[in-house]
């Protein structure tokens, strides 16, 4: 059971058998979703994983070749304007009318979705993101990362029950992408706000997501609570040692060898839990082998680095 | 809603540069064409009524603010549509372009309310635009010549007195409004089908260059086609100019213009109804 399932188990996203096929190409395959109140969800993959179509797809950008979306319950084919409202989404790069001022977007896009434009409410948003001394200023004079924050800030300014941020930390530097994810923590833990967070960068979705799902072309990988999935699985360790050989020879008498998965080079692959690696690193030492890095991956993460990679 | 998405396409259109190239062409080219019949109009007078004076008598202004604009009008009316296209190209493709499509569409309104809002903005940048010519060409020109009977020649000379000239102007500047509409629609059509605007502003012109080669060139064949092209039913407005006027002729080529300018709505709407914004 999820966390938002334990908290308060209302469904605000409910996704089943979505498709979209662009000619022979299937960009999302019979992928399930389920958001529920109160979760920050990471959506995770690597580029061209899906993650941007299926986005478009539940906002109306693109229709799915099949499957049904459903969104706080009601379905968006048929209630697209009533749900519209209750979203505020960043779709990749964020994009505005770069002839015209950072408040006047804000202005502009809170009008259409019949938010309070008043001065006072856009120098909120604009304080929010940490734009407000250049409200004024023309967005064609904006830097990315302040695109980026601008762009949270149209996503907000109608007040959104749910957050769709795709990508939002791209191409920041890591002062931005701090800033960024703690503007995301804010509207989670202060606002109360559901925010689906699509990321390809696993550690992001581990800073801020409460559950999270891993797609690759297209199709659902792995589903959970963020915590479990990172930390119930064994970790895949590696040592860096002087002489490979009698290392190699060592373990091979002891039940480490159970664990033990490759050899390259001077390094010695492990898979174990995190509580035993200093137990065999004392058993290297004292035997003689010296140990120059031990570099546990976690298997989660190793999994998403090699279908990052490609090779799923 | 609607009224809010047009003001917000009017705000748009006219916070861009591209949207003052008509009226400052317009601001430039009236002017220059006002002054070279300040200083040669007299000439221009005595050209069109070579052979006639030595038998008729003159008498009033007729070198006047009405013959101006229309001369202005003729001279200008061909030019403007590449004018138009240059809004009217950008105003969907434009969003693509930029990437605002996915902050457009993803708000709480139907994309027809976003098409229709578009469309109408469209068309109050056009009206505009000949608001902006009728004040230089006609009021202008009035101010600066002063009023008088009308003179014009078409295989025969007409001379319309200076109390039956006004509302021919209205009712020719009214029909350009439709023409112009209609120019506005198709590359509003175009724009629908891209995410670049230089592509329907250049498919635009081709349609209206190559309507008008086919409409000028005196082989049968073509003349055969030459009323289905729009642009054929276009220059109707100086049918507003002939005496008598043919009424039928000047409203079944109304109805010709306003039923491209429906058809043309109607298929950009399918279009965008059905678009997959990947921009």
């Amino acid at each position: 059971m999820s966390t938002g399932e334990l908290l308060n188990g209302e469904q605000v996203i409910d996704v089943k058998g979505l498709t979209k096929k662009f000619g022979s190409l299937v960009a999302v395959n019979n992928l399930n979703l389920n958001v529920f109140k109160g979760d920050v969800f990471g959506f995770l993959g690597p580029n061209g994983a899906g993650k941007s179509t299926t986005i478009r797809m539940l906002l109306s950008l693109i229709r799915p070749t099949s499957g049904t979306i459903k969104i706080f319950g009601k379905s968006l084919k048929e209630n697209q304007k009533d749900i519209l409202r209750r979203i505020g989404a960043i779709v990749e790069k964020p994009d505005f009318y770069l002839y015209l001022s950072a408040y006047k977007n804000l202005e502009i896009l809170g009008r259409i979705s019949g938010a309070d434009t008043s001065n006072k409410k856009i120098m909120e948003m604009l304080e929010l993101v940490g734009l407000a001394g250049r409200a004024k200023s023309k967005v064609k004079t904006f830097s990315h990362g302040m695109k980026q924050r601008l762009g949270i800030a149209q996503a907000l300014i109608h007040d959104p029950e749910l957050v769709i941020l795709d990508e939002p930390t791209m191409g920041l530097d890591p002062q931005g992408m701090k800033e960024v994810r703690d503007i995301i923590l804010y509207l989670s833990k202060v606002k109360g706000k559901t925010i689906f967070l699509s990321s390809h960068i696993l550690r992001e979705v581990e800073l801020i997501a409460s559950r999270m799902i891993i797609i690759n072309k297209g199709t659902a990988r792995v589903e959970g609570n963020v915590e479990d999935l990172l930390n119930s699985n064994q970790l895949r360790v590696t040592f860096e040692v002087d002489d490979i050989m009698k290392a190699f020879n060592l373990i091979s008498l002891t039940t480490w060898k159970q664990n033990f998965i490759s050899k390259e080079k001077n390094q010695l692959v492990f898979e174990m839990l995190k509580k035993d690696i200093p137990a065999l690193n004392r058993h290297l030492i004292e035997n003689g082998v010296n140990v120059s890095s031990v570099v546990p991956v976690r298997s989660l993460e190793d999994y998403f680095l090699k279908i990052t990679m490609g090779d799923s | 809603m609607i009224l809010t998405l047009v003001s917000i396409e009017l705000s748009k259109i006219f916070k861009k540069w591209r949207t003052y190239i008509g009226f400052i062409a317009i601001g430039v080219l009236t002017p220059i064409v006002q002054l070279a019949l300040y200083l040669t109009g007299q000439r221009y007078i005595d050209h069109l009524m070579r052979g006639l004076q030595d038998t008729f008598v003159f008498s009033g202004n007729l070198f006047n603010g009405y013959l101006v604009a229309y001369v202005i009008l003729q001279s200008l009316f061909i030019h403007i549509p590449f004018l138009i296209v240059l809004v009217g190209g950008d105003l969907l493709a434009g969003e693509a372009t930029a990437g605002t499509y996915r902050v457009l569409v993803t708000r709480p309104v139907s994309r027809f309310q976003i098409i229709t809002a578009k469309f109408l903005a469209g068309i109050i940048y056009t009206v505009s635009l000949l608001i902006w010519l009728i004040i230089l060409s006609l009021i202008v020109s009035l101010l600066i010549f002063g009023s008088g009977e009308l003179i014009t020649f078409r295989g025969k000379l007409i001379i319309f007195a200076s109390n039956d000239v006004l509302w021919r102007f209205l009712c020719a500047y009214g029909f350009a409004v439709i023409s112009m509409t209609t120019v506005m629609a198709l590359s509003f059509f175009f724009s629908s089908m891209v995410e670049n605007a230089i592509g329907p502003i250049v498919a635009s012109m081709a349609v209206i260059i190559i309507f008008l080669i086919l409409s000028a060139i005196p082989v049968d064949i073509l003349q055969t086609v030459k009323p289905y092209l729009f642009t054929t039913h276009m220059v109707l407005w100086d049918g507003f100019f002939n005496d008598p006027i043919d009424w039928k002729d000047v409203l079944s080529s109304a109805i010709v213009l306003i039923g491209h300018i429906t058809g043309l709505y109607l298929l950009s709407t399918y279009i965008f109804l059905r678009k997959d914004i990947l921009s």
